[in-house]
């Protein structure tokens, strides 16, 4: 039995890599944490990123060169320049150091084998002879949207190998986790924030959790997309809807969400781009091989925003292979070979022949585009502290920090969570240090109230009414079909429309089911209304910026357009609130004046001011929309112009 | 890519356990229902089918529905499996579900293996154990590749529990490590990073709770979803077991 209201110094919601790399950090400075889950830490869905993790180490040969100003320059190209550049140097610059410290917990990195190598590049296969200086270094793997080899990985179980060994750092320095425990509100006073009321996931009962801080860290919300997504089921978006609901803290660029080129068909379940990075190829009905046409530089391995454009333009043609399921193109990894295939890519190995029943050294695997990254979030600053709150911090697929623009690089997510971890954790630290416990615990139950009362709601609810799941499965088709790939007003609109409707239907939904503890249609169902109000402001950020930019595709407003659109969408929904309100803040200092991507089309429209225009007081106008100071000043470590002499 | 098309679908019958020890007039039973096959048709749609349309008080866990986070083992006509990952196609037209012995039932086929893997890690310390604090100035220590995909190799226990549910000793020794446990303890001791030496382990691995404990059954090798060499794990912890218990002479 828990009790009604327990503390700790350091909330930290959500048992991902972001999460827990946090939590370490606060752990460490000594304080006492406490981490909610979903479902326990090493289920996390940080365990299904699969190809790696991008840190400019420059091991091997196809690495040589490399340095964080070429990965600053891939990440912002990356974004389509709707990355905040600042965060963009931080991240490169210390992703080198968050990964050699995994390697220090005890990841089994793949590394680089001295000698001669044979690798498939652009559709050769050639021989490289690594160094022996570097033998036993960590090793690289080509991904997209990059000018060199730079993401260390383990195998294609990545993410797994990274989340086993933080976690096993978060078992050692005793923190307390609750898993099967969701965050469902946000204890605060209208500008500071306490911490939060929690669902057990066992029992159905509800408590307060009042902190010091408090840490989001909950990952994406690809579930809005039903089951078009590659993202697990626990990925619902509840820590953006538990912030938003405040009514204060603005969620940032919902719009921008990307889509993977190659989930399986039919299931979704994600085939990692490191199979591109290897070799791989995309062929279409006939085995031709399109990308080499669509984008002869960089072939399949541009960034996935184009390869996924091309490839639904592909079957939008005709060319796609139809199936009851609807089209699908193939992903062809034979000439890897069956040795290759059964190491560096053993999971996919695996995955193909459990789900599918094939064997990718000799067949083909069926692949379309699919939802698969948020980049869109709770709007923090460099230190991970949320907009207008404070005490309230985000961090990895849940924040909007902002490295991704519209456009994350495969490989920069994963590197993000141990990266913003580290930062945002030591900013926590800091800051829980120079605080002390003053909420009134009336404030904290009044919160816990006010969930408990939501759930009773939904037991109270009779007689007929739509089902928690139609709604759900509604949502999805009209996110997928209307706010997908390729964007237009009128679907949009009708998308707005719809999703509207559906907000509607939720309000009148019925459960089938009253059984006592967790009761999972309820569980659902306290879910649902957050989720839809997500839906609503992705399709309405969509529809509201009528440009294109990295991965929001506008068929009706083809060019992306710096002189009106080189902004960040910001939104803040209360609970109680009729509408959303949108407004749009500066991306932030430009140091890398936006230009052509390298990939993708190079016609755009041009920023009217000058760079100097542009970043005169864009800080001051940032904190007209809530952003709260930082410890160190804006702007500190930009690292003006280092990127010069790499252009 | 297997074609699973046919006129008429197979009509499949779940029987389902079922207990909520939440509601005081719940009491454990089996439940069936029935459901239409379809193509590439997986436990985790199957299920997840059945609770949307037939009964949504049905509890069972699924997250990455992919075979990776481990979450949706459960006994599937007497044998422990992830759900996500089995296909009906490969099954009789009755499917009996249960959940997996040996973890805290939590309802129906949901069962606590967080509780009992996070013991598990803090009773063995699987974690590297070093004095040397982490530099962030230095490049990573070097590790010959060959050993990185060894230790690889055992690091890819997803920690679905199916071992543990299918192993004799685990099923009546509360302290027993079970075959993950073996496994995670194999994985450290291989790791040069870990500062842990052979007498060390003894203490750990070399009795009943650990390797001496596996009565050799070895379902554990025959269920495991990720297919680790169990086999050669404990041949290996054995062998070190012993060579350190010479040493100590």
């Amino acid at each position: 039995m828990t009790a009604e209201l327990i503390s700790t110094d350091v909330l930290i919601i959500g048992g991902g890599l972001a999460g827990e790399r946090c939590a370490i950090e606060a752990a460490a400075a000594g304080h006492d944490v406490m981490i909610l889950s979903l479902v326990p830490p090493r289920r996390s869905h940080s365990c299904a990123a699969q190809g790696g993790m991008q840190a400019a180490l420059g091991n091997c040969v196809k690495a040589e060169g490399d340095n964080t100003s070429l990965h600053f320059l891939d990440t912002v190209r990356g974004s389509d320049w709707g990355a905040d550049q600042e965060v963009a140097r931080i991240f490169c610059e210390e992703a080198p150091v968050a990964v050699r410290e995994l390697a220090h917990l005890g990841v089994p990195w793949t590394r680089v084998r001295g000698g001669k190598n044979s690798y498939v590049i652009k559709g050769e296969r050639v021989e490289i002879e690594e160094r022996m200086e570097n033998d036993g270094l960590i090793m690289h793997r080509d991904f997209g949207g990059t000018a060199k080899w730079r993401a260390c990985y383990a195998a294609a179980a990545t993410g797994h190998a990274a989340l086993y060994a933080v976690d096993s750092e978060v078992i050692r320095l005793g923190i307390t986790v609750r898993d099967r425990t969701e965050a469902v509100e946000l204890i605060h006073d209208g500008d500071r924030c306490w911490g939060a009321v929690a669902r057990c996931l066992r029992t159905g009962n509800h408590f307060a959790v009042v902190a010091k801080a408090t840490v989001i860290a909950t990952g994406g919300y690809g579930r809005i997309y039903g089951q078009y997504t590659t993202n697990a089921t626990i990925n619902e978006g509840m820590g953006a809807v538990i912030a938003m609901n405040t009514g204060i803290v603005p969620l940032g660029n919902m719009e921008a969400v990307q889509f993977h080129p190659t989930a399986l068909a039919p299931s979704n379940i994600l085939i990692t781009e490191g199979c591109r990075g290897d070799g791989g190829y995309l062929l279409d009905k006939d085995l031709h091989r399109f990308m080499v046409d669509a984008e002869p530089e960089k072939q399949e391995l541009a960034s996935r925003d184009v390869v996924s454009r091309h490839m639904k333009q592909r079957m939008r043609d005709g060319k796609g292979v139809e199936t009851p399921y609807g089209p699908h193109l193939w992903l062809d990894l034979r000439h890897l070979g069956e040795a290759h295939l059964t190491t560096k890519l053993r999971e996919v190995f695996e995955i193909c022949r459990d789900f599918v029943g094939l064997n990718p050294a000799h067949e083909l695997i069926p692949v379309q585009p699919t939802q698969h990254y948020s980049m869109g979030g709770i709007r923090v600053n460099k230190d991970g502290q949320a907009y207008n709150m404070a005490g309230l911090f985000a961090a990895g697929e849940a924040a909007c920090w902002d490295m991704h623009g519209f456009n994350r690089l495969g490989g920069n997510s994963l590197a993000e969570t141990v990266v913003a971890g580290r930062i945002v954790g030591k900013k926590v630290a800091e800051f829980v240090a120079a605080t002390s416990l003053d909420v009134r615990t009336t404030v904290a139950l009044e919160a816990r109230r006010t969930a408990a009362g939501r759930a009773a709601n939904w037991l109270q609810r009779t007689g007929p009414g739509p089902s928690v799941y139609a709604i759900r499965n509604a949502m999805g088709e009209t996110m997928m079909s209307k706010v997908g790939i390729f964007r237009n007003g009128d679907e949009l609109e009708q998308a707005v429309a719809e999703i509207s409707a559906l907000l509607a239907d939720c309000d009148k939904a019925v459960l089938q089911s009253k059984v006592p503890g967790m009761n999972p249609e309820l569980s659902f169902a306290l879910r649902l209304k957050g989720m839809l109000r997500l839906a609503f402001v992705t399709a309405n950020g969509a529809l509201l910026r009528t440009e294109s930019r990295g991965a929001h595709y506008r068929s009706d407003y083809p060019l992306r357009n710096d002189a009106e659109w080189l902004n960040r969408t910001l939104v803040r929904w209360a609970g109680d609130a009729a509408e959303p309100v949108f407004s749009y803040e500066p991306v932030g200092e430009i140091d890398l004046p936006p230009g052509h991507r390298g990939y993708g089309s190079d016609e755009r429209i041009e920023m009217r001011d000058t760079i100097e225009q542009y970043n005169e007081n864009v800080y001051a106008r940032q904190a007209q929309h809530g952003r709260l100071d930082t410890v160190e000043p804006p702007g500190s470590r930009m690292h003006r112009g280092a990127w010069k002499e790499y252009v | 890519m297997k074609t699973q098309e046919s006129a008429t679908p197979r009509r499949l019958s779940f029987e389902i356990f079922r207990y909520n020890p939440e509601d005081p007039e719940s009491v454990p039973h089996m439940q069936t229902y029935e459901l239409d096959e379809a193509p590439y048709m997986s436990l985790y749609l199957a299920l997840n089918q059945i609770r949307e349309t037939q009964d949504p008080s049905l509890q069972f866990d699924f997250a990455c529905r992919s075979a990776i986070c481990g979450s949706c083992g459960m006994m599937v006509n007497g044998r422990p499996a992830l759900g996500c990952r089995t296909l009906t196609s490969d099954l009789p037209d009755v499917v009996r579900l249960h959940p997996l012995p040996v973890f805290k039932l939590i309802g129906d086929l949901s069962v606590d293996t967080g509780t009992w893997f996070r013991e598990m890690v803090e009773k063995s310390e699987a974690w590297i154990h070093t004095e040397q604090p982490f530099d962030p100035e230095a490049t990573e220590a070097r590790m010959d590749d060959d050993l990185a995909q060894a230790i690889y190799e055992g690091e890819r226990c997803i920690e679905c529990g199916c071992c543990v549910a299918s192993c004799g000793v685990a099923n009546v020794n509360k302290d027993f490590f079970g075959p993950a446990g073996l496994n995670r303890i194999a994985r450290f001791m291989m790791d040069p990073r870990d500062a842990r030496n052979d007498s060390d382990w003894f203490e750990v691995v070399a009795n009943a709770d650990g390797v001496f404990g596996c009565i050799g059954m070895m379902a554990c090798h025959d269920v495991c979803p990720k297919e680790l060499p169990l086999l050669e794990v404990y041949a290996y912890l054995r062998r070190k077991s012993l060579a350190a218990a010479f040493a100590k002479r």
